[in-house]
């Protein structure tokens, strides 16, 4: 099955039985592609005894320890077909994944993504202001997964203004001139949840205690990259989205979870506050214990599969994420499909060994 | 200038290339029409013909001759 036909269906539309449909007939594909194609990933799957007889739905597609990418080059295209490799984003001496992208998987995600963002903000686009320093996307050729957060975003942005220099200081002059120049016009924010915090939130509310406010009512904010800082610094989802509203009366604002190794298919909160999978991808909450599926309201290990990825066989992976599924095809915001929320990380012990092991017994 | 001069000094500028470079450029094609390029390009463009693309164009934007139809078929710009 060709992507550009999954393209054409509206991104929540449907249910749960058409989507398994879909899902596993293009991820059968998808894994067939890549065990022809990428030879660390057939033996992985010949290790596993891989039987595509053995696959009655998306959910049985064996699934990689997203890890694997920092251990392996895993690819399924020739070298001279790569046009971009995405880095994830690690603390310094950690390793990074190294994700390749070929045009076609490149323009895939960012068609995805169109769709599902246009589905939360509507399809014009709109200026943006993009709360980040500009030197994120200094180096073209390999992107951080920040770099290509906000350049996969910035597609919504008719115009765009940085709205901090490089040393994450909002320019607030520049920062005004922009809102002056746009007023009445419905406006995009696009940041990482901790920066958006620490470098928009603190300083706005600095700067009204000293009499300097921003009306940003018509403005709709998307930010996503986790909530673990602020989980230390004990600020809730709730809490910051109300916080935000107080300092600058903010219209909207929506997390989003993705992760570098499936771009594209981002998961949008609606406002209902729960994430959505399209019909691009989709979530399996997973018990640590022995990985079988948990049932809603029981917290696991989060899959996340993905229709998108021709060029690295990472269509279906195990994330070092835990989540909760909530429901689905049942969202009273009406979009069809599993809903959830994301708990926490996984502690590193937990999954190095499984991880290690792997990359020892492939690498 | 003509619609067509103003469409090749937007890519020339934007890419940095000389006008001979331009028949048959895809997305990609070259370093500099990656995907920040492509932003420059479009922002560009939209300045240069007073308009505002929609996100689909904007994707499917991918080569030289395709922005030429996109204009013409979505923007009424004539060349």
């Amino acid at each position: 099955m060709d992507f550009d036909e999954i393209l054409k269906i509206p991104p929540y539309s449907l249910d749960k039985t058409e989507k398994r449909g879909l899902l596993t007939e293009r991820l059968l594909d998808l894994t067939e592609h890549h065990k022809k194609n990428c030879t660390g990933y057939a033996r992985i799957l010949a290790s596993i005894s891989y039987d595509r007889k053995n696959v009655y739905s998306h959910k049985d597609i064996p699934a990689l320890p997203v890890r694997l990418f920092k251990e392996l080059s895993l690819k399924s295209v020739p070298q001279s077909d790569i046009v971009k490799t995405m880095t994830s984003s690690g603390t310094s001496g950690q390793a990074v994944s190294k994700i390749y992208l070929d045009r076609a998987t490149a323009s895939n995600q960012q068609k995805a993504m169109v769709k599902i963002v246009s589905d939360i903000t509507g399809a014009g686009r709109m200026p943006m202001v993009i709360l980040d320093c500009p030197s994120v996307v200094k180096d073209r050729s390999m992107f951080s997964a920040r770099g290509a957060g906000i350049l996969g975003f910035s597609i919504f942005g008719s115009k765009k203004i940085y709205a901090f220099d490089d040393d994450m200081r909002l320019d607030i002059d520049a920062l005004q001139r922009f809102l002056d120049q746009h007023q009445g016009k419905k406006k995009l924010l696009f940041g990482f949840t901790f920066m958006v915090w620490q470098h928009f939130y603190k300083e706005l509310l600095r700067l009204k205690e000293i009499g300097i406010t921003f009306d940003l009512s018509d403005a709709v904010l998307i930010h996503g990259g986790g909530w673990k800082r602020l989980v230390n610094e004990a600020v809730t989802q709730g809490e910051f989205q109300e916080r935000l509203k107080n300092v600058c009366r903010l219209g909207a604002s929506h997390d989003y979870y993705g992760m570098v190794e499936q771009t594209g298919c981002i998961y949008m909160q609606c406002r209902y506050g729960h994430l959505h999978a399209s019909i691009f991808s989709d979530v399996i909450m997973r018990r640590p214990i022995d990985l079988s599926e948990c049932t809603i309201g029981e917290r696991g290990i989060i899959q996340v599969v993905s229709s998108i990825p021709e060029s690295y066989p990472g269509h279906s992976l195990i994330t070092e994420d835990e989540g909760i599924l909530l429901g689905e095809d049942d969202c009273p915001c009406g979009r069809k499909g599993r809903y959830f929320k994301v708990v926490g990380r996984l502690k590193n012990a937990e999954i190095r060994g499984c991880s290690d092991t792997y990359a020892e017994k492939f690498g | 200038m003509t619609n067509l001069e103003l469409y090749k000094k937007s890519f020339c500028e934007t890419f940095e290339i000389q006008e001979d470079a331009l028949k048959g450029l895809v997305y990609q094609g070259i370093p500099s029409w990656d995907s920040v390029g492509h932003m420059n390009l479009v922002a560009t463009l939209e300045e240069a013909f007073d308009i505002m693309m929609d996100t689909d164009d904007v994707i499917d934007l991918s080569s030289y001759e395709k922005g030429i139809e996109i204009l013409k078929d979505h923007y009424d710009i004539g060349f």
